[in-house]
């Protein structure tokens, strides 16, 4: 990554109250110039409103906020070398769209050529040269947020701060835009980040993800790591789509995970710390990482059950079976034809799958 | 699934053919006349007619001569149309000692209306701005106070203004009743504003701010510009409001600054001399005219209006 | 570090606080202290001029033992009570009636709503005229035939309050119907919906369900007629100066009367302050209610 050219925003535990709610609980957050961060959670989990202290737009009760090595913690959003990206848009509705490009411009008194010029190229990046004099009711949903992303273009800023900027697209736009984001980045290097609740938008774009739960950030890492090393079942069970399967347990010495009549080997699994934990846990394993058939005879563990629901999703079919008196899904071909009732033999390689302690959740 | 599909009909074929000649059939027949409508539209005409006779007699009134009236009754149409009482209420009734009929009184009340709306609606709308979008420490104490006022009969506050308002040399003069006006317009218009501010989309003015604007200008180059419907209503609130105000106008000013209102009820009212009930109707009539204009022309945002004014959003 | 000190907060929002300075003198100065003020002469004996001189009570038994401020209290209660249940009643079949999907909806409601947009002194004036008995509807009545008819409210000591009460219930209806048709409108279609497939007859759907859906318009309304009722004032001044004799009395007529004319400004703050009372009785609960106790999001 782009280290080296030094961290571009601070988060020093900050904190966040609401009167007695506490919303941010020391959160610490370094990114790096040039990177995508993607904020990552349920609603509530308090993403957006991590993003509004950054911008400025919310007062902090704890802590420090470092832009581009300069402590900004009181300054003025405008202040902050920052552009935001909305989820509404927010664009202004009584001015056309150079007005609102122009805007925040006017506001700080740049000159008029200077407008002219930083519009222009803000309006051929993003392509609605041809929208300029139209005001944002005229608009289109993705002409809308292309506006709005141009906004934050013509401010010249290092950090940009997208607030769910698709949330409100349909699927097929969401997609379209999705892509344009990512060119952006790649074209401007601009230090971005992007609060969403899709884990799609979220493992396409960013470089580091941090999944976020009531405050905290839970685990921070490339989507990859995240996606296959959760560090506890929350962050495990909220990405993924179908989502992964857990069977609740025992680890036994041996190791081994024992759960009714079922019994996988565990040498192969690799434990976060060196100790070997035993009592009571979930395995979790996602519905890919299941064989299917003969693939399934040759994998460390493997059992047989019948198919009880089939669920085609066109790409692929999603297939629910019984383990151990659990529900478990896996994936198969579109081509497969499999009715309930027909007998499968499953398999997975303990490697794939994830260990949580039942108490704490934690990955172990 | 298929073969079921062809066998269904065939079996349910014969019922369906015997029931097709004599059931209904096609959109369910509607008599304008059934009961039900005959209820509803002949209550509804009743007391449109209730609600539209005292306008009508008004009206009937101020076109028929005094003698006419003595001896006709007051719902008949006149016989013979006469202009006069509406010519002698505006010009020439007495009040008093003027004898310059309403005239007088109506230029008081633009004079008075025409400035405590700009000035009220000026104040409360950035009231209404600051409290939803600056929401500062003890803002809401103030507001709440400022709501509770609304309701407090204004009898208790009337005589601390007029010391007030005597001390700086403004009592009985009309820019004493414009502040007068501005005050007690304050809680309802703020009130009206902050909800509608609150109801526009905080993400609007979070990428104002983002642009740099400040207090003022948030306010006058964003929300302002887009928030003429409520200023409209505000208009149309204040507008009848303050035009038919009787209290503070009596209170407040002195003869020959009195509004029409305190104007029409002393010519209305006034012991001495033989009742003109012509005159008293035509006078009656401009009075009112204001505001009815007021209202038929603004329609639906009178409603909303006061709506808005009354059911908070 | 650019900065070491948090800024201070006194200075934080400074433009707010200061577009907000006449909100606060409004609240703090006039309603407030204005409030405190009258409250706090009303027990002195200030005659032309507020003096501080104190004699406890002594207003307040004055108040309730003067014939005028009793049948002004009397009249307030059944003014109050036939507003208060005829406004609902009429405003709320008004609204059902409207909402029944007609033709002409807004016509009529125009109809029903412009006597809101007269003044209480325009509305006095014309009731005044119609219930004329020389000229009025008693005259139109006993022309018909009916010699022995009888209608002159405003004549008859025993009744005036109700030929008031006639005035401003023809004025103040529209406005009830109209936030009653505002909270019908805003019932869930589905309801209508359901209670249709469910065979349940309109009128209970109405007394059943629609009318308790409604209970926060109603208390809304019920306030907004309260405190209407309190203030009651230009109508009786129009319509009948109190008269006839002091039978058409109110209490925001007695205030008036004892400041500006008795020169009597103790009493006027004593009465203004029992007014006071009665509007704070219902208020501060509702008010309470409705700002206080939750908070915005």
């Amino acid at each position: 990554m782009t280290e080296a050219n030094g961290t571009s925003v601070s988060i020093q535990d900050l904190s966040l109250n609401f009167g007695a709610v506490s919303v941010l609980q020391t959160l610490n957050l370094d990114v790096a110039e040039g990177e995508f961060i993607v904020l990552l959670g349920p609603s509530g989990c308090g993403k957006s409103t991590l993003l509004n202290c950054i911008a400025g737009l919310l007062d902090i009760s704890e802590g420090r906020i470092f832009i581009k090595g300069k402590n900004v913690t009181w300054e003025e959003p405008k202040d902050r070398g920052i552009g935001m990206v909305f989820q509404s848009y927010a664009l202004y509705p009584q001015m056309t769209v150079e007005k609102n490009l122009s805007f925040g411009l006017r506001v700080a008194g740049v000159a008029r050529d200077e407008i002219a010029k930083r519009i222009a190229r803000a309006a051929e990046i993003l392509q609605i040269e041809p929208l300029l004099q139209r005001k944002p009711a005229a608009l289109s949903g993705g002409q809308r947020q292309r506006v709005a992303i141009g906004r934050a273009l013509v401010r010249d800023v290092d950090v940009f701060l997208f607030d769910e900027p698709l949330s409100n697209l349909d699927a097929k736009l969401r997609a379209e835009l999705r892509v344009e984001i990512k060119l952006l980045h790649r074209k401007l290097q601009n230090t971005m980040i992007y609060v969403t609740h899709d884990q799609i938008e979220a493992m396409t774009l960013a470089d580091r993800i941090a999944v976020m739960r009531g405050g905290i950030i839970q685990q921070l890492d490339a989507p990859q790591t995240i996606y296959n090393r959760p560090v506890n079942r929350f962050v495990a069970g909220f990405l993924g789509s179908p989502a992964m399967n857990f069977l609740d347990g025992q680890v036994e010495a041996g190791p081994v995970f024992k759960t009714d009549g079922v019994s996988v080997p565990l040498d192969r699994y690799v434990f976060d710390g060196t100790e070997r934990p035993t009592g009571a846990c979930v395995l979790g394993i996602r519905p890919e990482h299941i064989a299917f058939g003969d693939a399934a005879k040759s994998m460390p563990f493997s059992a047989s059950g019948s198919v009880e629901i089939v669920e085609p999703m066109g790409s692929d079919t999603l297939v629910w079976t019984k383990l151990g008196g659990r529900n478990l899904s896996f994936r198969v071909e579109a081509e497969r034809t499999l009715r309930p009732g027909d007998p499968v033999q499953i398999g997975f390689d303990p490697v794939r799958a994830s260990l949580f302690d039942a108490a704490t959740g934690n990955r172990l | 699934m298929s073969d079921q599909a062809v066998t269904l009909p065939a079996s349910a074929g014969a019922v369906a053919n015997r029931l097709e000649a004599s059931g209904p059939r096609g959109p369910k027949p509607r008599h304008v006349f059934s009961r039900r409508n005959i209820f509803l539209y002949g209550t509804l005409f009743v007391v449109a007619v209730y609600y539209l006779l005292p306008l009508y007699v008004m009206v009937v009134t101020s076109l028929k001569g005094m003698p006419e009236i003595r001896l006709g009754n007051i719902f008949s149409p006149p016989l013979e149309i006469t202009f006069e009482p509406w010519v002698k209420a505006w010009s020439t009734a007495c009040t008093g000692l003027n004898c310059d009929g309403l005239s007088r009184g109506f230029w008081n009340s633009v004079r008075i209306t025409v400035p405590s709306v700009l000035l009220s609606i000026a104040i409360a709308s950035v009231n209404g701005y600051a409290l939803a979008n600056w929401r500062f420490k003890g803002a809401d104490t103030f507001f709440v106070i400022l709501i509770v006022g609304a309701f407090i009969p204004y009898q208790i506050m009337i005589y601390p203004i007029v010391i007030i308002l005597r001390e700086v040399g403004l009592y009985g003069s009309l820019a004493g009743l414009v502040i007068v006006h501005s005050i007690f317009g304050m809680p309802i218009l703020t009130l009206l504003f902050r909800n509608y501010f609150s109801s526009m989309p905080e993400e609007l003015f979070r990428a104002a701010r983002v642009d740099g604007a400040g207090f003022w200008g948030i306010f006058l180059r964003i929300m302002a510009p887009m928030s003429l419907p409520i200023f409209v209503v505000a208009i149309i609130l204040q507008v009848t409001g303050i035009w038919n105000d009787f209290l503070f106008g009596v209170v407040y000013t002195r003869p020959d600054t009195y509004p029409m209102t305190v104007q029409l009820n002393n010519i209305v009212n006034s012991v001495q001399g033989v009742k003109e009930y012509n005159v008293n109707m035509a006078a009656t009539i401009l009075t009112g005219l204001v505001p009815l204009i007021v209202y038929f022309i603004s329609g639906k945002l009178f409603v909303r209006g006061i709506a808005a004014g009354a059911v908070k959003g | 570090m650019s900065k070491s000190e948090r800024p201070n907060p006194l200075f934080r929002n400074l433009n707010a606080k200061i577009a907000s300075i006449p909100m606060i003198l409004t609240a703090s100065v006039i309603f407030v202290g204005g409030t405190v003020w009258t409250v706090f002469y009303s027990f002195t004996n200030s005659k032309l001029l507020p003096r501080l001189n104190f004699v406890g009570l002594d207003q307040y038994y004055r108040l309730w033992a003067t014939p005028r401020w009793l049948i002004s209290i009397e009249n307030l209660l059944i003014y109050g009570a036939i507003s208060l249940v005829f406004s609902l009643v009429i405003g709320f079949l008004l609204a059902a009636l409207l909402d029944q999907k007609i033709r002409f909806e807004d016509t009529f409601r125009t109809i029903f709503l412009y006597p809101f947009a007269l003044s209480f002194i325009v509305t006095g004036l014309v009731w005044q005229w119609l219930l004329n008995p020389d000229f009025g509807i008693q005259h139109v009545v006993r022309d018909l035939g009916w010699t022995s008819f009888t209608f002159d409210p405003l004549y008859n000591s025993s009744i005036v309050i109700y030929g008031i009460s006639i005035a401003a219930l023809w004025q103040g209806t529209g406005l009830i119907m109209c936030l009653m048709l505002a909270g019908l409108r805003g019932i869930d279609e589905d309801i209508w919906k359901a209670a249709r497939v469910d065979g349940i007859p309109m009128w209970k759907t109405y007394l059943f369900i629609v009318i308790p859906m409604m209970r926060p318009v109603f208390i809304t309304t019920l306030v907004i007629i309260a405190s209407g009722i309190v203030k009651v004032y230009d109508l009786v001044v129009a319509q009948t100066s109190g008269g006839p004799g002091i039978a058409s009395e109110v209490p925001a007529k007695y205030v008036y009367d004892y400041m500006f004319f008795a020169q009597n400004l103790g009493q006027g703050f004593a009465a203004s302050t029992m007014m006071l009372l009665s509007v704070v009785i219902v208020i501060v609960p509702w008010a309470y209610l409705e700002f206080g106790g939750k908070k915005r999001v």
